[in-house]
């Protein structure tokens, strides 16, 4: 049901590496603004999808739509991206401002005249994601949740439309999770930016996710929060009974009763009776 | 001359012809070498650094014994060698070392045979020793046309491919997703190195190419957080050491054993490594302070 506004359309996507079945016929769609969560264990291709979104890794089937275009060309340029988090070398030679400013025109070649109107629009970006008062300090030496919003401004500079955020929660303390999760709920609000971001755990998201796509071996249900994480639709998903629990407002997803299976991940050991309302 | 520097330099110091082309020679290289130095550390390229220095060694007894000049040695050498390894481009995790070791191994079996025969058809020791530790003072001025236009190039491949270059050194994965060719950039990165690590060879020797290519690069990068400004000390960082290098070693003339001389790259070497442990005590004095 994918409307012809929509920015990002994924259409029955498969995708094989090396035989293996990485994406199973995926489908979704993401409307302009919209906060969309990617919920999945580790292994569920929530990698493998952004990088087909990217353009970096090709699908065996189906098609990418962005913004109307494919991913290739155009397209691309209206795709921001933040990677899991990666180790940088406390010696790199490089601010935090200036890796934002390397987000305007990295694609370009030469070396960038300073300019009045290109320090506005650093220190406009700095100033959006709460960056200001390490701006100037090495990147490789700022904590997991700064390096995160640096990288969040280094994507935002470029205008883009769409927002991929790989597992930007993991190896966050719950404080600067829950900022992180804040920051970008706002930027999809105040900049009408949609919002695509990756995670295991879907309880940081839940007040503020539009949609969810929960991914699981490869296979996706996407819809709004209600729809999609129910103990019916997720037991198909899943292959096996699964009971969705909510405990005070947090989503707990565990195997059902008499089921052993491992739940790739997802697998939690309650007592048989007590915790819930 | 003031009078209290007299003794400091031996006579005929500024008039001499070979100290005004080795100094020369060595602020242009040691500029080439600091700007793509920055970019070898931050992408901790250094091993592909010291393996073109050490491949140099496959390229400069080549040329001994085609009878051409080293630099062409230097230069042709280190190009195969880049195209080798982007051939044999093992693209996964830390496989760049994997290629970059195969293809100097190969390299310096090359060399055991040519500086053998060297020694042998030619019956002197003096190429060996020259191609290895270099001589500022052995560059002769007919060589000083193509080392200007080799810098020029260096110079203006890292210049061109800048800000690429500074995304996908900072993380491949970003630049990838932002439509960077990482595996062209780097390509065009490795032609520099090698460039840079030639005109290294032909001013301080082939092995110790490495020391003007990192040691400028690694101090300044302690001492300044921003890129260009690394890049700029780091060159200016590798001619304060060359041209002290020279006047120490012109000067060593009058030690002991007097009317020798020591090796100039001796000095250069020596003094990258002294500036290398200084430019740590900035760091250590805030983390100090800091800890209080």
């Amino acid at each position: 049901m994918s409307a012809p506004e929509d920015i990002l359309t994924v259409e029955g996507l498969d995708v094989q590496i090396s035989g293996r079945h990485i994406l199973d016929g995926v489908s979704f769609h993401i409307a302009p603004g919209q906060f969309t969560g990617l919920i999945g264990a580790n292994g569920a291709g929530k990698t493998t999808l952004f990088r087909v979104i990217l353009g970096l890794q090709p699908a065996s089937a189906g098609s990418v739509l962005i913004g109307g275009g494919g991913s290739r060309g155009r397209g691309r340029e209206l795709v921001g991206y933040v990677p899991q988090k990666f180790l940088l070398d406390p010696d790199l030679p490089l601010r935090a401002r200036d890796l934002v400013a390397l987000g305007l025109d990295a694609n370009r070649l030469g070396v960038p005249r300073p300019s009045r109107s290109r320090r506005a629009l650093v220190e406009q970006m700095l100033d959006a994601v709460g960056a200001g008062p390490f701006a100037d300090t090495r990147v490789g030496r700022l904590s997991g949740g700064e390096q995160q919003r640096i990288l969040i401004a280094h994507a935002l500079i470029a205008r883009p439309r769409l927002l991929l955020l790989d597992e930007p929660l993991a190896n966050l303390d719950l404080a600067s999770a829950h900022d992180v999760v804040a920051l970008l709920a706002s930027i999809t609000r105040e900049q009408n930016i949609a919002v695509l971001i990756s995670t295991h755990e879907i309880n940081p998201l839940l007040g503020v996710m539009d949609r969810v796509v929960y991914l699981a071996a490869g296979r996706a249900v996407s819809g709004s929060t209600s729809e999609v994480v129910r103990a019916d639709v997720l037991s198909e998903l899943y292959g096996h009974h699964v009971d969705v629990l909510d405990v005070h407002g947090r989503v707990l997803i565990v195997a059902g009763a008499g089921d052993e299976s491992d739940l790739s991940g997802h697998h939690l050991a309650l007592p048989a009776s007590g915790i819930l309302p | 001359m003031s009078h209290f520097l007299t003794p400091l330099f031996a006579p005929g110091f500024f008039a001499s012809n070979a100290v005004a082309l080795a100094a020369g020679v060595g602020a242009i290289v040691a500029i080439v070498t600091g700007v793509v130095g920055v970019f070898t550390v931050m992408r901790g390229q250094a091993f592909a650094g010291e393996a073109f220095g050490d491949i140099g060694t496959t390229g400069g007894s080549g040329a001994f014994l085609l009878g051409v000049g080293p630099l062409w040695g230097f230069v042709v050498g280190n190009l195969i060698a880049a195209s080798a390894m982007e051939m044999i481009g093992i693209q996964r995790p830390r496989g760049r070392d994997l290629a970059t070791g195969i293809v100097l191994g190969a390299a310096i079996g090359l060399a055991a045979l040519f500086l053998y025969l060297d020694s042998t058809q030619r019956s002197t020791t003096g190429a060996t020793v020259t191609i290895l530790f270099g001589s500022v003072f052995a560059i002769s001025s007919s060589t000083l046309p193509l080392i200007i236009a080799l810098s020029l190039l260096a110079l203006a491949l890292v210049l061109l491919i800048y800000r690429p270059l500074l995304l996908s050194s900072v993380s491949a994965e970003v630049a990838a997703a932002r439509g960077i060719p990482v595996r062209l950039i780097g390509a065009c990165y490795l032609i520099a190195l090698a460039l840079a690590t030639a005109l290294a060879a032909i001013t301080i020797g082939a092995i110790l190419s490495t020391a003007l290519l990192i040691g400028p690069a690694a101090s300044a990068l302690r001492l300044f957080k921003r890129p260009f400004h690394a890049m700029l000390a780091a060159g200016a960082i590798g001619v304060a050491a060359m041209w002290l290098g020279i006047v120490l070693a012109y000067d060593s003339f009058l030690w002991p054993p007097a009317g020798r001389g020591w090796p100039v790259s001796f000095f250069v070497v020596t003094l990258l490594f002294t500036i290398y442990l200084l430019s740590g005590l900035p760091g250590l004095a805030r983390r100090r302070r800091s800890e209080r």
